[in-house]
């Protein structure tokens, strides 16, 4: 490596310097500059290579062949607009799929996220055999989906299931888990909340253990309890984690496929359509119908559907959870404000 | 130079290491599975249990010295995307199994299959040849097992409920649909519980008898105008679901059923004979009639295919012939219950002599015999056969679980028809 090497001590020329002969850079000091320049993307770019080769590329070709009548066998298609993009938002099955993928994305993120928060919470506490109770709540997430489908699908049979059993044997009644839409999400957005809830614990319990330890302390001479300490130093210094965590729930939320894949032996999302989700819509008139350009423009409608929510979750988490106990320093505006807000004060 | 440098350098060994071994993990997976044009070695993929075994497959390499490395998918459905995927590129076994109901679909490209040698035509039931007659007149695939159905029944369940027990008394209670609904709803009025355990296995078997189902030969779509289906659909509304445990067939339910001995008969292709054995292994007095209402039916099977461009294709025509003999059939019916295509094997002592201990020792070898002739009709199913035929068990759960009535979910299924 060259990149220390020193300094040329010759003084730059200067245009009306004439009668010096120009400089002249030597290959060597010419290949060290470029060292400088063009090493740091040599180092990157073994990701962004195979990022082109294995994720760029698919992308871009899905695109292509969204546009196209695919023949998958014959590797051969013709270019027919937008046609496939119109056929999906025409068909009442994506609509349904729609709103089964973001009821069982509600059902599964919302739960989940806050039970993950308050036990990390838990967590983060002085208990007893501490690294035991983080490694547990990570197990779950070690199953693997279908593992986890076949279990649950077990318990949540209609006739036959655990569940059922218990809820009728304490006067309840039977749930028609695989018959009413609503029940059938409850049940999917169990086995998500149950594989990931352990993984998003972690991930919180993390960004909470950053957080400064003196800021409790102070708050404890204060006189805050663990409640108000939790939701006025807590809850706010985890915002950027919280966004993070939100925003990749909402792309594995959006995407969901395992576990409604598994709900039943058909896979293919409920007689009346109950369960089907767009992704699972996605597969069958890929892998089901062999309609690829169909496949591919639905798949794109997901990921527009997908950044869009995203974004939208962004503004949301933003406005949600206050900037406060950020350790970072205050924007100008905030310092206007704060400012203003003490002289209204020393005013009055 | 620092040590920042230096891990600098490690990360960006390791990042190139990973992948390029990533890389060479993607070439090498795609390479492997192309049976590399070595002579002596031949490659059979299969799914689910078609009774091949590593000593039948053995019998193959002493007879000719061609290793045959046998690759199983756990189900019909991996079978089924690992097939398309490669079908018209490379990376096909030089024979594959293909079942019955994506059958069809396969039939469109058949143009890439190998087709059988001439001289083989004939050796499977007329109708098992026929589905895999091309629009040429190639015959383009190798029959393996068929499903010719019968009726499995409960005979203390029937002995309960005052009906005969006696597997010939039994076979006459069902010459017709008809009849077969009129047993059942005098079973269900008696005893309170379902007679048969699914309403979709009551669709699979009325369709399974029409000419014409969803399409017609020349590519017309009748499904939705198709008479005969509607009828289909009327009769399974109106007297197969109020007889029926469950809307269909595989769910947890259905299993737990079958273990606790819930429903008293069921439409049973001899595949079935091992599902039901296995998973109601406590349950004494399962037996089999040798009826099936309106005569007969066929209920699944599969065959085998030669890949027109895979290395050995002679050797594998050898292998796939070998395989669909009748001789190796009647071992491929011991080992796994797979029940032979070929009229010939049908005629072999193992077959007519094969009695189930489980079943009552039920004669199901000659019962199956008896099934496959009464089989008069060959259902055409087109390559969209298994959407249509899907989307209309989905109606009849539909109205099974109280979600649409009988007119809604046919309206539904109309229109799901017209968007394929």
């Amino acid at each position: 490596m060259t990149t220390t090497q020193q300094r040329p001590t010759t003084r730059a020329p200067r245009p009306d310097d004439a009668t010096r002969p120009p400089r002249v850079i030597s290959f060597s000091q010419k290949l060290s500059k470029w060292d400088l320049r063009f090493s740091p993307y040599l180092y990157i770019s073994p990701f962004f290579i195979m990022f082109a080769i294995v994720g760029l590329f698919p992308i871009a070709y899905t695109a292509v062949i969204s546009f196209m009548d695919w023949d998958l066998i014959r590797g051969e298609g013709e270019f027919i607009g937008f046609d496939q993009y119109i056929w999906i938002l025409s068909q009442p099955h994506f609509w349904t799929a729609l709103r089964n993928t973001f009821s069982i994305f509600l059902l599964s993120s919302v739960p989940q996220l806050v039970l993950a928060i308050f036990i990390a919470a838990v967590l983060d506490r002085n208990i007893r055999a501490k690294t035991f109770w983080r490694m547990a709540v990570l197990v779950p997430y070690v199953v693997a989906p279908i593992a986890v489908g076949l279990i649950f699908n077990a318990m949540f049979a209609d006739q036959s299931g655990f569940i059922n059993g218990i809820l009728q044997s304490i006067g309840i009644g039977a749930i028609p888990w695989h018959v009413e839409p609503f029940w059938s999400h409850v049940a999917i957005a169990t086995m998500v909340n149950y594989r990931w809830m352990g993984y998003n614990t972690l991930i919180l319990l993390a960004a909470m253990q950053a957080v400064n330890r003196d800021f409790y302390e102070a708050a404890t001479v204060d006189g805050a309890g663990p409640v108000r300490q939790f939701f006025s130093i807590t809850l706010p210094s985890l915002k950027p984690t919280l966004i993070f965590v939100i925003i990749t729930a909402t792309i594995g939320g959006l995407q969901i496929f395992d576990e409604p894949r598994v709900f039943d032996q058909a896979g293919r999302g409920g007689s009346a359509q109950q369960w089907l989700t767009i992704t699972l819509y996605l597969y069958d008139v890929g892998w089901g119908q062999w309609n690829f350009g169909r496949a591919a423009a639905m798949a794109w409608i997901l990921f527009i559907i997908i950044l869009l929510i995203g974004l939208l979750n962004l503004l949301i988490t933003r406005t949600l959870v206050r900037d406060e106990g950020l350790r970072r320093e205050l924007s100008k505006r905030q310092q206007k404000q704060q400012a203003q807000r003490a002289l209204k004060e020393a005013q009055s | 130079m620092n040590s920042r440098a230096l891990r600098r350098i490690g990360l960006v060994a390791g990042v190139a290491t990973t992948s390029a071994l990533v890389l060479a993990g993607c070439s090498g997976g795609g390479g492997d599975a192309a049976s590399g044009g070595d002579e002596n070695t031949l490659t059979l993929a299969t799914f689910n249990d078609f009774g091949y075994t590593d000593e039948l497959l053995a019998e193959f390499t002493e007879e000719t010295g061609i290793t045959v490395i046998h690759n199983k998918a756990a189900t019909s459905n991996d079978a089924r995307t690992n097939f398309f995927q490669k079908l018209g590129k490379t990376g096909l076994a030089d024979v594959e199994g293909v079942e019955v109901d994506w059958f069809p679909e396969m039939m469109q490209y058949s143009d890439l299959v190998a087709p059988v040698p001439e001289d083989l035509k004939g050796r499977w039931l007329d109708w098992k040849e026929q589905a895999a007659t091309d629009a040429d007149g190639n015959l383009v695939a190798y029959g393996t097992d068929v499903g010719p159905q019968a009726i499995c029944y409960r005979s203390d369940l029937f002995a309960a409920a005052g009906l005969p027990t006696d597997r010939a008394e039994v076979a006459e209670l069902f010459p017709t649909w008809d009849a077969f609904f009129q047993v059942g709803s005098d079973y269900v009025a008696k005893t309170g519980q379902p007679f048969i355990d699914s309403a979709n296995s009551v669709l699979q078997g009325v369709v399974n008898q029409l000419e014409v189902a969803y399409e017609e030969p020349d590519g017309t779509v009748v499904a939705t105008e198709n008479p005969d289906i509607r009828a289909a659909y009327d009769t399974v509304i109106d007297k197969a679901v109020p007889i029926a445990a469950y809307p269909g067939q595989w769910s947890d339910d259905w299993y737990a059923s079958m273990a606790s001995g819930e429903f008293a008969a069921m439409l049973c292709p001899p595949w079935m004979h091992g599902i039901i054995e296995g998973e109601a292994p406590d349950i004494a007095g399962w037996d089999v009639a040798n009826a099936f209402p309106e005569g007969g039916g066929n209920w699944g099977g599969s065959y085998l295919v030669v890949p027109g461009n895979g290395a050995n294709v002679e050797n594998a025509q050898k292998l796939a012939d070998w395989l669909t003999s009748p001789e190796t059939q009647i071992k491929a019916f011991n080992n796994a219950g797979t029940f032979p295509s070929q009229p010939e094997a049908q005629s072999s002592a193992d077959l007519t002599g094969f009695v189930s201990p489980y079943f009552n020792d039920a004669p199901t070898g000659q019962i199956g015999i008896d099934r496959a002739n009464a089989i008069t009709v060959t259902t055409f199913k087109g390559p969209k056969y298994f959407q249509y035929h899907d989307a209309l068990g989905n109606a009849i759960t539909r109205v099974f679980d109280g979600i649409e009535d009988k007119e809604t979910s046919w309206n539904t299924w109309v229109n799901e028809v017209g968007s394929f």
